[in-house]
């Protein structure tokens, strides 16, 4: 099987696919943001509840292929049980790792790394975005003070 | 790679493909390209056809030979330009059933021909509490420009459903065309589902009821003979590039009547008689229609599309993709897991195949596949509200034409079957 597409699949990520993190609904949700990616039909929705300033427990659900589900379990491993500041760093520094820009990932993000061969199919690189823009957009309506997005994220206005 | 072409069940047949595929491939050189190390495999023309070299040609020509600005010059290249420009019309006018060529007018494909209906004819003649019928399985090309009218206009848009098996449901006809509707809008053949619709009964129908049909022929034309005048439709839409020809053309027939009634849809240079500071008449059709300098060079170089296609032979063409969709339907109802969208009988619909794979995304299917040379179209098609009919968020899609054969098909199968071992499913 040829190389890039052993990077872009790899086990980590197919594990993340088949049993992806954040399926629990959350009790009160502090925050409600969809995505979507009108170019492909993808849907993702992500509710968070929030304790005393961080993300207490964060569900995902993503309608989309192998590399949306993966990037969207992935997110709900990692941002879980942080503080609002550096989850929405994190995803800051993700964004800007799948738009190609050279950054380091700390150590306790080793899994992210996994996203990095999305990277050689350009046309794939917005479904792993796709659960980042949406946590973005969700933790921004937060602190203007709005629980539900008027409108859902999409990776098309972040590109 | 183990493949399992050696031990395919007995079931389904080889083709009889009724085309030269050997022959015809020579004559696209995109198909000698490599595509990550492997023969290109393209199964997307639904999308858009590849150009064979004479097309090809024809615009490198033009640009030596011909180029000069038509209809307005008095010179001798403007003369040769405006006569190969008119000369595509009428090899279009003859092609769809030997209409008048003026009935024939330019546009920048079948997206902008039904625009251009919307805004021209449908600003004018639909009012509050009128019915505009459209079907389940539209393109957003021809659904789009209808919903939005129908909210300007307070009008009622009505849908005829679909069936299990892809079909239109006409059960209850009756109740959706009746005297308020003013316009049936219908796709001749879905990109989606490959269903070929039957435009000449439904358009009886609705000219019972006082109504005009626009077909969306931009599936249909490329893959069977059309007899617009057969059909009895009053427009009919459809674009050069999905038919071998050139991207950025299209065609929008339309009944003289029709046309002459309606209102201009661009404004300024050719589509004007008689221009005053306070007022202006407008040209005769189809110039009324086609404001400003056209896409030249492609409309010249459509014609030799036209002739290749009519040299192979539009029922021959046909009767090539209906074995050929036969085959590719067998084969593909071999792999477990897979789920075919649309009418399974190959004589009920096009080569426009939509399969889903219950543990695998579209997208996923179509990286897979293209490591492999195989181009695929992936997505929801421009067809969002059928895609939730179906139930389904995208669907991966196999489109043939002229240039596919059985290799090409077998070269799917091997690959989807090395995907579902690759993704352990």
């Amino acid at each position: 099987m040829s190389e890039p597409l052993d990077d872009m699949y790899r086990d980590i990520i197919m594990d993340h696919y088949r049993s992806p993190r954040g399926k629990q609904p959350v009790k009160s949700a502090d925050i409600k943001s969809d995505g979507s990616n009108p170019a492909c039909g993808d849907e993702l929705e992500m509710q968070v509840e929030m304790a005393g300033g961080t993300l207490k427990h964060i569900h995902v659900d993503c309608k989309g292929c192998a590399i949306s589900v993966a990037s969207g379990s992935m997110l709900a491993e990692i941002v879980e049980g942080r503080p609002l500041e550096e989850a929405r760093r994190i995803a800051e520094l993700v964004r800007r790792m799948l738009k190609g820009e050279d950054v380091e990932l700390p150590d306790d993000l080793g899994d992210l790394d996994a996203l990095k061969g999305v990277r050689q199919f350009p046309v794939r690189i917005k479904c792993a975005l796709l659960s980042w823009v949406t946590l973005i957009n969700g933790l921004e309506n937060y602190e203007r003070g709005q629980t539900d997005s008027d409108t859902p994220a999409t990776t098309e206005d972040k590109e | 790679m183990q493949t399992n072409t050696n031990n395919r069940p007995g079931t389904v047949q080889t083709a009889r493909l009724r085309l030269d595929t050997n022959r015809i491939k020579g004559d696209f050189p995109i198909l000698e390209e490599k595509i990550n190390g492997h023969r290109l495999v393209y199964l997307d023309s639904a999308a858009t056809s590849q150009k064979p070299t004479v097309v090809i040609n024809a615009i490198l020509d033009f640009y030596r030979h011909k180029n000069a600005n038509i209809h307005r010059g008095i010179h001798s290249l403007a003369e040769k330009a405006t006569a190969a420009y008119e000369h595509t019309r009428q090899r279009v006018a003859h092609f769809i059933g030997d209409v008048d060529p003026e009935e024939v007018i330019f546009t920048r494909g079948a997206t902008e021909g039904i625009n251009l209906l919307a805004f021209s004819w449908g600003e004018a003649n639909i009012e509050e509490g009128d019915e505009i019928v459209i079907t389940e399985m539209e393109h957003h090309a021809n659904l789009v420009p209808w919903v939005i009218l129908a909210q300007k206009k307070k009008a009622i848009l009505k849908r005829i459903p679909i069936t299990l098996c892809g079909h239109l449901d006409l059960s209850n006809i009756d109740e959706i065309i009746t005297p308020k509707t003013k316009l049936l809008a219908l796709t001749h053949m879905s990109n989606v589902l490959g269903t070929v619709n039957p435009v000449a009964e439904l358009t009886e129908l609705a000219h019972r009821q006082g109504a005009i049909v626009l077909a969306d022929g931009a599936q249909a034309v490329p893959h069977m003979a059309v007899d617009v005048k057969a059909l009895g439709v009053d427009f009919y839409a459809f674009s050069s590039h999905k038919m071998l020809g050139p991207t950025g053309v299209g065609v929008l027939y339309g009944k003289r009547a029709l046309l002459e009634a309606m209102p201009p849809f661009n404004m300024g240079g050719e589509m004007i008689r008689e221009v005053h500071f306070d007022r202006i008449t407008w040209n005769e059709i189809p110039h009324k229609f086609e404001a400003g300098t056209p896409d030249i060079a492609n409309v010249v170089a459509f014609e030799a599309a036209l002739t290749y296609l009519e040299e192979l032979g539009m029922d021959k063409i046909r009767e090539h993709e209906i074995a050929l969709t036969k085959y590719a339907i067998g084969r593909l109802s071999e792999i477990d897991g897979l789920e075919i969208q649309g009418p399974q009988e190959a004589e009920l619909r096009g080569g426009a195949i939509s399969f889903t794979d219950h543990d695998i995304h579209p997208h996923d299917i179509s990286t897979f596949l293209d490591t492999k040379g195989i181009a695929i179209r992936a997505g929801h098609h421009c067809a969002q509200p059928l895609m939730r009919i179906l139930g389904k968020i995208a669907t991966a899609r196999a489109s043939l034409y002229i240039y596919n054969d059985e290799a090409d098909i077998d070269a799917l199968i091997d690959a989807l079957i090395d995907m579902r071992r690759y993704f352990g499913v």
